[in-house]
């Protein structure tokens, strides 16, 4: 039991990387970027073809955080310039990935087997491996959450905020709110691309597929996080997020040990995020009356 | 200070639902002047404003501030140089930040921003000291979410923000038409206080003729996207809603059709 708990916990702490990244996009910025499916394979693909190919798994990890950081500039560009719904920005970044994620691969997918990994420098200590994911799992969380707790309090930070909540009156402030929007694309998918690269360094491969249905597990997170963990200040709202990525692995680890098909996980994470995402209409439903008022203030 | 040369303004050009919105608009505005911008539905008086603000490209003619030729410039660029109050008080400000990090966004408007940090104690300070003169009770709710003020507030607040880096040019877009009578009332008494205490240039939209001739030193009428009257000077101080409806009528040969205007 313990075990699948801190399975559970390990594989969370590499996702909340990832869930980060589409906060930043989802919550700060108001847009659904779908970009995150093909960077996260992507920055896979770049740490495990360049670890196969011996360099060194910190510089692999850094690479592939530039590729994330590409992608999400391609789909900012597509945007901004040449005024693409931000939908379909993302959407075709991802499908353009798909390919050129093939090319970087060589192939479908790329084993790691006994190559070393960011983690080996741990389990050298005599820690398992699943140990090492967490210690490097938290101590990548905890940078993450920090780096991004000052940088979105700074005067361009702030910017970006201000871009997701009222473009307009950012546009009056004499802000370029396209250049905001690429800034927040490109730090969201260079973070997913991390994590796309943590991930297969810890599973020991790379697979073109295994972004599919990411983004939906990020929401997920991202709502999980909220519901449970409060979204009082901005800094709980980042932990929240951490959490979120955790509780997420948890509760499917659990679902899965209760004897649900493997198969079957994608359809109960889109169900869960549905539902989580229609709270706000369910609850008009069950007090009408309450928010009938409310509008009569 | 302001130039507005001969420009036009089409919305949906080639279609069927093709409108020209601004005819040949010119317009001059003197150092310091403040000029109440008044027409019926449709005159175009909203749509001079955004062209000015650079929300929409024009068609022809040019737009100079300051001698400089803004023409081309995207709105963000033209902000460093405008203060801008909308109709709608939600459009001001950002509802789920602070108090003081909406003010601390505007009180950087024309500096390039860095990766400083966005609001310094001192500033705080010097917004409690301004938001005090606001006599809402806005200068201990430094940290408050905009979202949870009302529109009123809302709006005395985007004025503050708007002349908090001293604008060449205040443009304010019927910003007291989605406020009940009193609080529109108070937001016109501020907007009057801030032109004259920094002796702004300013150009104000209304639909209301009263307010229109009682603000302000000079008066632009619009109908049907072209300017039909301009009175300034001793002949504005003079003026009662009975002339203006007249001069209306003599200019336009049509009688006033705005009923907004008529009884408000």
């Amino acid at each position: 039991m313990l075990d699948i708990f801190l399975g559970a916990i390990s594989l969370g702490l590499l996702w909340a990387v990832m869930t980060i990244g589409v906060y930043i996009t989802y919550r700060i910025l108001d847009i659904a970027d779908l970009t995150v499916e093909g960077s996260i394979a992507m920055g896979a693909a770049i740490a495990a073809k360049a670890i196969s190919l011996g360099v060194n798994p910190f510089a692999a990890t850094a690479l592939a955080l530039l590729g994330g950081l590409t992608a999400g500039l391609i789909t900012g560009l597509l945007h901004t310039k040449l005024k693409i719904p931000a939908l379909l920005s993302g959407i075709l970044t991802m499908i353009a990935l798909y390919s050129v994620n093939l090319h970087i691969m060589g192939k479908a997918n790329v084993a790691l087997l006994r190559m070393d990994t960011v983690y080996t420098p741990f389990t050298k200590l005599g820690m398992s491996t699943r140990d090492a994911v967490i210690v490097l799992g938290f101590i990548c969380v905890s940078a993450v959450v920090g780096i991004l707790y000052w940088f979105f309090g700074t005067e361009i930070g702030s910017a970006i905020r201000a871009t997701g909540d009222n473009p307009h009156m950012v546009r009056a402030q004499g802000i370029n709110t396209n250049m905001m929007k690429i800034i927040g694309l490109v730090i969201s998918n260079g973070l997913v691309a991390i994590s796309g690269a943590l991930i297969a360094q810890s599973q020991g491969f790379a697979d073109v597929q295994m972004g599919t249905g990411s983004i939906v597990i990020g929401l997920a997170s991202v709502i999980i996080g909220e519901v449970l963990f409060g979204r009082k200040s901005f800094f709980s709202r980042l932990l929240s997020l951490a959490l979120g990525a955790m509780t997420y692995r948890i509760i499917i680890a659990f679902v899965l040990k209760l004897g649900m098909p493997a198969n079957d996980l994608k359809l109960f994470t889109a169900i869960t995020v549905a539902i989580a995402l229609a709270l706000p209409v369910f609850k008009t439903y069950l007090h009408p009356i309450k928010i009938s008022i409310k509008e009569g203030d | 200070m302001l130039q507005v040369n001969g420009i036009y303004k089409v919305f949906n050009p080639g279609t069927v639902n093709e409108k020209v919105a601004l005819r040949n608009v010119s317009l001059q505005l003197d150092e310091g002047d403040f000029v109440t911008l008044i027409g019926g539905n449709g005159a175009g008086k909203s749509t001079l404003l955004n062209c000015v603000a650079g929300v929409y490209p024009i068609e022809m003619g040019s737009i100079v501030i300051d001698n400089t030729d803004v023409t081309k410039y995207s709105e963000h660029r033209r902000a460093i140089m405008l203060g801008r109050v909308f109709q709608d008080p939600m459009r001001g400000t950002a509802a789920n930040m602070g108090i003081e990090e909406n003010l601390a966004l505007a009180y950087r408007r024309g500096q390039p921003r860095g990766l400083r940090w966005g609001i310094k104690n001192k500033e705080r300070t010097l917004y409690k000291e301004l938001l005090s003169h606001l006599e809402l009770g806005l200068e201990n709710r430094l940290d408050a979410k905009v979202g949870l003020l009302s529109g009123g507030q809302r709006q005395a607040l985007t004025l503050l923000m708007a002349t908090l880096k001293k604008p060449r040019l205040l443009l304010l877009d019927e910003h007291t038409a989605a406020l009940d009578p009193k609080t529109a009332e108070k937001v016109l008494q501020l907007s009057d206080r801030f032109i004259e205490d920094d002796r702004l240039t300013a150009l104000m939209v209304t639909h209301n003729m009263r307010d229109a001739i009682k603000h302000g030193n000079r008066l632009i009428m619009m109908h049907e996207g072209r300017i039909i009257l301009d009175i300034k000077g001793e002949d504005k101080k003079k003026l009662t809603v009975e002339d203006l409806l007249q001069r209306f009528g003599r200019a336009s040969g049509e009688e006033f059709a705005n009923d907004r205007a008529l009884l408000s």
